[in-house]
C-alpha cells in the first residue's frame, strides 16, 4: 500500500530521540504512530478533505505551542491538526496534545494515547514537553469547547489562562489556529451529561440522526503567524487576560478566514 | 573511607560492597542473611540491625558512611513483620549513626514510592511527595521509611543524608521486583494497558549507589538509568510472551494457577507507569549508565531461560 509506505516514511522522518526499539522517552512508538496516522491520514485526505493554510508558520524545530479552537462534537479538530503537522510540514512534526484525564483510565485509550504522545493534560506534562523542544497542541476552551452545539460551531467559549502563563514561563511562541468543519461533521443538538457520567466521559453528544458518527463535511484549518509574548508567567491576571484576549481575537479572525475560504460544507 | 553496608546479604548490596571495595574503600557489612563467599577483606557481621549486636558494630568499627539497603521490599513478606523491620531498622540505623559519629547515611529506596496512577505526571521529580500508598496500602511502611529518612535532613543537620529513589534493577542475580515478574515464560499484562517501565542494569545500579556514597550527596535523588521502555517490549525482548488479560480476570487469578500472589494494588503498577526524572542525580554525580535499556534486556534474555 503506497499510502502506508508514505506514512511510514513520514514517521521515520520525525525528529524524535528514538531508541533501538523505536520508542522515545515519553513512550511514543513508531509502530503505533504508523497505524494511528494511517487512519488519521485517510480521514484527513479523503473523508474530511482537510485544507491547511499557513502551516509554514509552525517552526521546523524547537518548542512551540499550537493554540486553537474546538469546533464541536469531539476532538476531530485536534486529530486533524495532528495529521496536518505530519502531512504538511517538512520535516514532519509530531504535535502532542493534552488528553482529557479520563482517557488514560480506559483500557486501550490509555495504551494508544501514550504510544502516540498524547499525554494527560497536566501542567507538568505541558511544561516538560516544551522544555524538551516539542510541539505542544492546546485547546484553551477545554471540554466546554467540544461541547459546543451546531449553532455555536463558529463561536469561542471562555479561554483558560494556563496556556499563556506557560508560554511566558517557557518563552514559547504561540501559533494560533482556526479550525472550521468539526461542527458540521458532528452537528450536535444535545449533550447528555448523565449518559457521559455512566460511561466515564464528560458528556455524550447527540445529533439529529442520533449518535454522533461524523459526517464527511469539508474541514479547513488556518495557521497564523507565531505570537511571542514577553514576561515570566507570574504577571497579574489582568495582564495575562489581556494577552489571552489577543490570542482569542487572532483565532476568531482565523476562523472567519477559514470559513470564507472553505466555501460549501460538502 | 570506611563504609558500612547494611543489608549486605542482598544481591544488589553485595555488588555495592564489591564496587566500593574495588575503589579502595574499607567495606564492612551487616545482615541477618549470610554471605558465604564474601571476600576476606569485607567483614560481614551476621546480626539483626535492630539488635544490640548491631550497635556494637557501629561503636567498634566507627564507619564514615552507612549505606542502608536493609529494607524488605518483597510483598510476599508478612505485612506487620515487614513494617517492623523497615521502620524499626531505618530508625536504628539513623540513631546508631548519630550516636557513633557516622558522617553520611545513604538510604536506598525505590521509585515505586511515587505510586502509579492514571492522572499523575509521567516523569516524577524529587519535589513530589511519595504517594504510593494511596492505591497500594502495602507500600505504606516503605514510604514511611523514606519519609523518616528524609526527616533527618533537617533533624540532624550535622549528618549528611542521601535518599535515593532507585528504579527497578535487572541483572544476573535475577532477583528484584521486575525479575520476579519476568520469571515465567508467559507474563500476564492488563489488557489495554502497557505502561512504561524504567530499570537499570544491576552493575549500573551498584555504581550509582556507590557514587552517592562517595560524593557525599545531601538530599533526595531519583536514580534513573536509560529511558523507559513499554512493559510489552520488556517482556518480548527478554524472550517471554506477553499475555494480556482483562483486569477483573487477572485480579481473580492472582495467587491461583501459578500466578503470583500479589496485592490488588500491584495491578496498578502494571497498568500505569512510574517513571522518574533522574536529572538531578546525573548532574550532581556525573552518573551515566554503561548498559543501554535494550542491551540490559538482551543480556537478561541470554542469562535467563524462562522457568
Amino acid at each position: 500500500m503506497a499510502r502506508d509506505d508514505s506514512i511510514k516514511s513520514l514517521v521515520d522522518r520525525l525528529e524524535l530521540p528514538w531508541n533501538e526499539l523505536g520508542v522515545d522517552p515519553y513512550g511514543i512508538s513508531k509502530k503505533h504512530l504508523v497505524v494511528f496516522f494511517t487512519a488519521l491520514g485517510f480521514l484527513y485526505r479523503r473523508y474530511f478533505r482537510v485544507k491547511a493554510v499557513g502551516a509554514h508558520h509552525v517552526p521546523k524545530r524547537g518548542r512551540a505551542m499550537l493554540v486553537g479552537n474546538h469546533s464541536g462534537g469531539y476532538a476531530i479538530d485536534g486529530a486533524m491538526v495532528l495529521a496536518s503537522m505530519l502531512l504538511e510540514l517538512d520535516p514532519p512534526r509530531l504535535a502532542q496534545g493534552m488528553a482529557e484525564k479520563f482517557i488514560n483510565q480506559l483500557p486501550v485509550g490509555s495504551l494508544w494515547s501514550s504510544r502516540c504522545g498524547q499525554l494527560t493534560g497536566l501542567p507538568e506534562h505541558a511544561e516538560r514537553l516544551l522544555r524538551d523542544e516539542r510541539l505542544l497542541m492546546v485547546f484553551p476552551e477545554g471540554a466546554r469547547g467540544t461541547a459546543k452545539l451546531f449553532k455555536e460551531r463558529y463561536s469561542l467559549v471562555d479561554f483558560g489562562t494556563g496556556f499563556m502563563r506557560l508560554a511566558l514561563k517557557t518563552k514559547s511562541p504561540i501559533i494560533p489556529l482556526g479550525f472550521v468543519g468539526g461542527g458540521d461533521a458532528v452537528p450536535t443538538v444535545y449533550n447528555s451529561k448523565t449518559l457521559g457520567k455512566l460511561m466515564g466521559v464528560p458528556y455524550v453528544p447527540f445529533t439529529p440522526y442520533g449518535l454522533a458518527a461524523p459526517l464527511p463535511a469539508k474541514c479547513e484549518v488556518h495557521y497564523g503567524e507565531p505570537m511571542l509574548f514577553e514576561g515570566t508567567g507570574d504577571e497579574e491576571d489582568v495582564v495575562i487576560k489581556g494577552y489571552v484576549e489577543q490570542v482569542k481575537q487572532r483565532i476568531a479572525q482565523l476562523i472567519e478566514d477559514a470559513k470564507s475560504a472553505r466555501g460549501g460544507v460538502l | 573511607m570506611k563504609v558500612l553496608v547494611v543489608g549486605v546479604g542482598g544481591a544488589l548490596a553485595r555488588r555495592v560492597a564489591l564496587t566500593l571495595r574495588e575503589q579502595g574503600h574499607t567495606v564492612i557489612g551487616i545482615d541477618r542473611r549470610p554471605w558465604w563467599d564474601h571476600p576476606k577483606d569485607i567483614a560481614v557481621h551476621e546480626v539483626d540491625i535492630r539488635k544490640r549486636a548491631a550497635e556494637d558494630v557501629f561503636r567498634t568499627q566507627r564507619p564514615d558512611c552507612v549505606v542502608h539497603m536493609a529494607t524488605v521490599n518483597a510483598l510476599t513478606a508478612g505485612g506487620e513483620e515487614r513494617a517492623r523491620i523497615n521502620l524499626g531498622g531505618t530508625r536504628a540505623i539513623f540513631e546508631h549513626s548519630v550516636a557513633h559519629g557516622v558522617k553520611h547515611v545513604v538510604f536506598v529506596g525505590r521509585h515505586t514510592y511515587y505510586g502509579a496512577t492514571a492522572d499523575s505526571p509521567l516523569y516524577h521529580t524529587e519535589e513530589e511527595p511519595p504517594q504510593g500508598m494511596g492505591r497500594f496500602p502495602e507500600l505504606a511502611d516503605l514510604v514511611a521509611a523514606d519519609l523518616y529518612a528524609a526527616n533527618m535532613l533537617w533533624r540532624e543537620p550535622k549528618l549528611t543524608t542521601t535518599i535515593l529513589r532507585l528504579v527497578y534493577t535487572l541483572g544476573p542475580s535475577q532477583t528484584g521486583t521486575l525479575a520476579s515478574f519476568l520469571k515465567g515464560k508467559r507474563v500476564p499484562m492488563v489488557l489495554g494497558f502497557d505502561p512504561l517501565f524504567q530499570f537499570l542494569d544491576e552493575g549500573d545500579a551498584a555504581r550509582a549507589i556507590a557514587l552517592a556514597a562517595v560524593k557525599t550527596l545531601r538530599g533526595i535523588y531519583n536514580v534513573a538509568g536509560p529511558p523507559p521502555v513499554p512493559l510489552s517490549s520488556i517482556v518480548r525482548e527478554t524472550g517471554r510472551t506477553p499475555v494480556p488479560m482483562p483486569e477483573p480476570l487477572l485480579a481473580g487469578l492472582l495467587g491461583r494457577f501459578g500466578f503470583p500472589r500479589l496485592p490488588r494494588g500491584a495491578l496498578e503498577h502494571i497498568k500505569f507507569p512510574i517513571v522518574v526524572d533522574g536529572k538531578a542525580f546525573r548532574e550532581a554525580t556525573g552518573f551515566k549508565p554503561e548498559v543501554s535499556e535494550v542491551e540490559a534486556l538482551r543480556q537478561y534474555r541470554r542469562m535467563t531461560a524462562p522457568r
